[in-house]
């Protein structure tokens, strides 16, 4: 059944969203990732046009993070603070990527720089969860039992002034990174239309050595609050979050996602972790591959104000 | 689906009779309704306006000499054209160009082939047809032959889009008088004052033309739903977040466990 999308201004068909929305949600719900990282670049596949996929996809972002964060508030696996310092990096982060992608769009390069980083970002993080799952794959195989964290190792990240402690994730770190990584993954959530998820666990769990079964929430956590600047602030300044196109996906996604948490139950940790990889590093092909190949038609047509 | 607007039928004998004393053909269309609303299961259409010719030669209406050329013209836009170059191996936007006044949408519909109609220096004259249509370059330091490139890149992505169609055939008397236009609405038609014009040839030669404006409007809720994010951008993005905390919470109240 065709469906007029008010703000992407083209009528699409509202099974395919709806199917893209629960595809998408199984695997975030399997895999514990937003899921905004396959959403965006899916909508970007179907024609939706980029601007419009990335601000829609943190609007989408929200429904699935704020659905995750309740249940680990509930289970207490949820770190305010830590969450608040994220945020406050975030805001700025978030702020900083919707301006740049407003000059982006007017100068017309908009599309290449959210491909470039997709491409970038998810072919280093894919690898590098590849290269681990694989290795905690052929331990688990030799009988050792693989920890991601190694208590009592320190690198330089803890040795930054201004430390803070963060009592629900055992933590004596400086605000610096945290901040830092926060302003980071507040950029890529505006530019890229993603929650950031899947940059953000594994710096949690890899530099500032967070407990990995405090890390999904707390980062679930910010990831609404981010998302949801990003989504206002794209309202405002440029017009594009489209909420016929956001509740399709959600509703899809919300149901998807009950499934991927059932499915996922009974996969081992490496195993869920080697299968997103593969995801994440086809996603990130299948970007590079347009980038690379000659396009069928060298010329677009954007318009630059109604007259 | 097809949907179908209904113009009116122009019968004007008082301006008929005035003509005729003149000797010259006329040409009228009208419109029932200065506007049209987009639902949200619009998937394109066929537009039908009627017109009239009036003080029509018999004779030269029994040979078939007499053309009619109905264009609806969507709102104008100034409009970038890019060009992707490969660019340490990957292609991206190098050059560009922009036109000003780009119409947003041109659907053509005529009584036969344009090249049987009349030259195409005429068409050129009357920027007329989606090959003749007048583009214009804004500011540019680009060269004659770069400008007629991107000129015709023009024409054709809106002609790949959709939004720039012709359709021979489209026009059809249905008496010496009256004739009838099928028009094509594509799916992305764009919202704003459209302009519908005829045009009249007679053995080849431009006699006349007349035009109506038209509104396309979103209806109901696309339209409160474009009007409020364009508007109210801050309060819209709030609402959006709203929803999607709404929708979270909703997914979770239906299918937790714990």
């Amino acid at each position: 059944m065709g469906i007029y999308l008010p703000i992407a201004e083209l009528s699409v068909n509202m099974f395919i969203l709806l199917a893209m929305g629960a595809a998408v949600g199984f695997l975030s719900g399997m895999f514990g990732v937003g899921g905004g990282f396959l959403i965006t670049p899916l909508l970007i596949f179907y024609n939706i046009p980029p601007a419009v996929a990335v601000a829609t996809g943190a609007n989408q972002v929200i429904a699935s993070s704020f659905s995750g964060a309740l249940a680990h508030m509930r289970r207490g696996s949820l770190d305010f603070r830590l969450g608040g310092v994220l945020l406050a990096g975030g805001i700025v982060g978030s702020t900083i990527g919707v301006y740049i992608f407003a000059v982006l769009r007017r100068l017309g390069q908009l599309d290449l720089i959210i491909s470039l980083l997709y491409v970038g970002f998810l072919g280093i993080v894919g690898s590098l969860m590849l290269v681990e799952s694989v290795r905690a794959l052929q331990k688990a195989k030799s009988g050792q039992t693989a920890s991601l964290k190694k208590p009592g190792q320190h690198n330089w990240i803890h040795r930054l002034p201004f430390k803070m402690r963060f009592r629900a994730s055992k933590l004596f770190v400086s605000v610096i990174p945290v901040l830092g990584l926060g302003a980071i993954i507040g950029f890529l959530a505006s530019i890229m239309g993603v929650g950031g998820g899947f940059i953000m666990v594994p710096a949690l769990i890899y530099l500032l050595k967070v407990p990995t079964n405090v890390v999904i929430g707390t980062s679930l956590f910010q990831i609404i609050f981010v998302a949801a600047f990003t989504t206002i602030v794209h309202a405002s300044l440029n017009q594009t979050v489209d909420v016929v196109l956001a509740l399709l996906l959600m509703f899809g996604g919300v149901v998807g996602a009950q499934y991927g948490a059932k499915a996922g139950q009974k996969l081992r940790g490496e195993q869920l972790r080697a299968l997103l990889a593969l995801l994440v590093l086809s996603v990130a092909l299948r970007l590079a591959f347009d980038l690379f190949v000659e396009p069928s038609d060298l010329y677009s047509i954007t318009p630059a104000g109604v007259a | 689906m097809r949907w179908t607007a209904f113009i009116l039928v122009w019968l004007l004998s008082a301006v008929s009779a005035l003509a005729q004393s003149q000797d010259a053909e006329s040409i009228e269309i009208g419109l029932s309704a200065d506007n049209i609303a987009i639902t949200s299961d619009f998937s394109g259409a066929d537009l039908t306006i009627f017109g009239a010719l009036d003080n029509a030669d018999p004779l030269t209406v029994r040979q078939g000499r007499y053309d009619i050329i109905v264009v609806l013209q969507g709102p104008a836009a100034t409009t970038v054209v890019r060009k992707k170059e490969r660019f340490f191996g990957m292609w991206i936007n190098l050059h560009s160009e922009t036109f000003e006044g780009v119409p947003l949408s041109y659907s053509l519909a005529t009584t036969r082939a344009m090249q049987d109609i009349t030259d195409t220096a005429t068409f050129v004259r009357l920027s007329l047809g989606v090959d003749n249509i007048y583009l214009k370059p804004g500011e540019t330091d680009g060269d004659a032959t770069r400008i007629a490139e991107f000129t015709e890149a023009l024409r054709g992505r809106k002609r790949a889009s959709g939004l720039y169609s012709e359709r021979v055939g489209g026009v059809q008397f249905l008496s010496q008088s009256l004739f009838r236009a099928t028009l094509s609405l594509p799916p992305n038609v764009p919202v704003g004052t459209h302009r519908a014009r005829a045009f009249l040839f007679k053995n080849g030669v431009f006699l006349r033309e007349t035009s109506a404006p038209l509104s396309i409007l979103k209806s109901g809720f696309e339209e409160t739903v474009y009007r409020v994010a364009n508007g109210f951008g801050f309060f819209y993005g709030a609402g959006a977040v709203l929803l999607a905390m709404l929708v979270g919470w909703l997914g979770r109240l239906i299918f937790r466990k714990d």
